[in-house]
């Protein structure tokens, strides 16, 4: 067995912004090690950082995990939605759980703060959207505390210079995945998305607003139980905080919080490709506890 | 004589005037006068566009179905428009229903920097065999060089002309004209201009961009539309024909379907009100005035000054949750007045 290896191997797939930042996350991460980062081209940045990083690379894509990858427990899938499609079959048949930050609704759906062990069990684990992971557990709180919810929609906007090529040729895909997410875990029966780009300078920080109606508002309750779920983002995703708490706003619930990033690939503005990989690191680390029975401070 | 297309989107950009409230009954009613009037496109829909009615933007009194097949049934001979917005309608959701239902046109939008947004519905609408624009929004954020390496990303996916708007009525005629003779000087197919009337400048801003070569024009009855409404279409017509230009509309029928707006449509003529006029110098979208006058008063700040804060946030057309943000924060600050002077000389062009 392989279990004398401390770390749990990863191999991150796509190089783009989230694949990059995912990777100096990988490598900073007590549980993980990434043992591999695959892409297209060599020369793009996020090839030339994992080379500085030292990390062996390969620019054949998919095809180099069948051919060419030494032994490794989990991948990331950090492609776009149409690849994943592709990507999917022959990943599967690799037999290790697959991580998918793209849009593609293959895998099981997971939003840490909600559904973390659950979502172990499954071969190929969604991470919704970036949006997704920013809303959800607050559409989620809402569902729990109203029964009656009708509607909820989300909207996040993010600086035009955090939106990779794969994000604006996807907005689709993005849109529709965020809004079945969020049917699915808050309960509402209708639910719409948005997102807008603002390529304002100084670059604007994520911000996600979620709007919700209901027959009877119960704030009193809504109140600390944003607040718990707050912290316990807050947990995996450092900056992700509150700037309008719920509100009763005429006929809607409204709350908005603002996501900052760690700074690692883009600059702190870039929350939304923070939270996903900041969502996608937790996944993977409570796999490396699990898997490697580490006695780790447990996750909430 | 240089031809002008004019593109009427009464029934779509009006539609913020009223908080998304238009009716089957006047849709239909004014869409059998603008066809009469034989107006070449007729714009319908939520101020949005397709798949934009919500909590964010406002919700539409009708479905976009609903608000589609009222116009359809009513045009002969013009072409029925609508508007997307990529980030709120998609092409499963939403085009393709609107194709089926019968519209001609689509005007595919980003906000001015963000054309590449556009390009699966460009490149899907086209595929379709249906007419399809490219359109900037808030355009007045980008310099010319800007708009014209994005209008000529939506040339390259297909989009058979594109148009810029001046979504803040923010522009002063030789901006206008600076951008779109670039824009005319540089592109293959044709380039179009949306105005606003913040500034009592929407004809004199159609005029500049007909001058520079613009060849598609948008205007609508009274000026109906967001804030201050539009160019007002019954001017602007005749206005052109009187510079030597042809839009092959008739007079007295555009007068009369002016009047029947007035009419059926409209709680009151549009004019330029002062919360229309900071707008436009905040350089902020005028759609967000209703939602900035009901924010403001919930919590009791002066609504110019929520207009002016939020212009400093760059916010684009979409980002009406940042009204609240910015109204809470201006509240819950000590002093009695924000009211900061701002610095009318250096317009919000950059």
């Amino acid at each position: 067995m392989e279990t004398s290896h401390p770390k749990l191997r990863v191999i991150i797939l796509g190089s783009g912004n989230i694949g990059t930042d995912l990777l100096i996350k990988t490598v900073r991460s007590p549980h993980l090690d990434c043992s591999f980062f695959v892409g297209r081209n060599l020369t793009s940045p996020g090839m030339l950082k994992a080379r500085d990083l030292g990390i062996r690379v390969s620019d054949k894509s998919v095809n180099a995990l069948l051919h060419d990858a030494e032994p490794f427990d989990l991948i990331f899938d950090a492609t776009s939605a149409s690849a994943h499609f592709e990507n999917w079959p022959v990943l599967r048949q690799l037999g290790k759980p697959v991580i998918d930050l793209t849009p593609s609704r293959i895998g099981k759906m997971c939003v840490p703060a909600i559904n973390l062990d659950d979502a172990l069990n499954y071969a190929n684990i969604n991470m919704v959207t970036c949006g997704g992971q920013a809303s959800i557990p607050l559409a989620y709180t809402i569902g729990q505390v109203h029964k009656d919810v009708s509607y909820i929609e989300v909207v996040s906007s993010i600086a035009s210079q955090s939106a990779g090529l794969a994000t604006r040729a996807n907005i689709d895909e993005y849109v529709e995945t965020t809004e079945r997410a969020v049917k699915t875990f808050s309960g509402a029966p209708r639910a719409k998305a948005i997102l807008i780009l603002n390529p304002a300078l100084p670059c604007m920080d994520m911000q996600t607003t979620v709007f919700a109606q209901v027959e009877r508002p119960r704030l009193d309750e809504l109140i600390p139980a944003v607040d718990r779920i707050v912290r316990k983002i807050q947990t995996y995703v450092p900056d992700y905080r509150l700037v309008v708490p719920p509100l009763w706003d005429g006929d809607r619930i409204v709350m908005t919080v603002k996501v900052q990033g760690q700074g690692d690939f883009l600059p702190k503005y870039a929350g939304n490709l923070d939270i996903i990989n900041c969502a996608a690191l937790a996944v993977a680390e409570q796999q490396a506890r699990q898997r490697l029975q580490i006695e780790a401070e447990v996750f909430c | 004589m240089p031809k002008i297309t004019i593109s009427d989107p009464t029934l779509r950009d009006g539609n913020h005037a009223v908080a998304h409230k238009l009716t089957a009954e006047q849709i239909a009613i004014y869409a059998r006068a603008a066809d009469a009037a034989q107006i070449p496109i007729v714009e319908v829909g939520h101020g949005n566009g397709l798949g934009a009615s919500s909590l964010q933007v406002g919700l539409a009194a009708i479905s976009d179905r609903e608000m589609i097949e009222a116009a359809r049934e009513n045009l002969r001979h013009s072409k029925l428009g609508v508007h997307v917005i990529p980030g709120f309608a998609t092409i499963r959701k939403d085009i393709t229903a609107a194709i089926d239902a019968g519209v001609d046109v689509f005007r595919v939008a980003s906000h001015c920097t963000e054309a590449n947004t556009t390009r699966q519905h460009i490149e899907y609408i086209s595929s379709r065999g249906k007419e399809v624009y490219g359109v900037l929004m808030m355009s007045h954020m980008a310099t010319k060089e800007t708009l014209r390496h994005e209008c000529r990303k939506m040339e390259s996916y297909g989009a058979h002309g594109v148009v810029i708007m001046d979504s803040a009525g923010a522009y002063f005629p030789d901006d206008v004209s600076e951008r779109i003779g670039e824009l005319t000087a540089h592109l293959n197919i044709p380039v179009g201009f949306h105005a606003h009337n913040n500034l009592g400048l929407a004809i004199a801003n159609s005029i500049a961009a007909a001058r520079a070569g613009a060849t598609i024009i948008d205007g609508t009855a009274r000026g109906f539309g967001a804030g201050a409404g539009n160019a007002q279409l019954e001017v602007l017509v005749p206005v052109l024909e009187k510079l030597g230009f042809t839009t092959g509309i008739d007079l007295y029928k555009i007068l009369d379907a002016s009047d029947i707006a007035q009419e059926v449509i409209m709680p009151y003529a549009p004019t330029i009100r002062p919360m229309s006029i900071v707008s436009g110098l905040a350089g902020v979208f005028s759609g967000f005035n209703k939602h900035v006058e009901r924010i403001a008063k919930e919590f009791c700040v002066d609504p110019r000054d929520v207009l002016f804060e939020l212009g400093r946030h760059k916010p684009v057309a979409g980002q009406e949750d940042l009204i609240i943000q910015v109204a809470l924060q201006l509240s819950t600050q000590s002093e009695p007045s924000m009211t900061v002077t701002p610095d009318l000389t250096s317009p919000n062009l950059n």
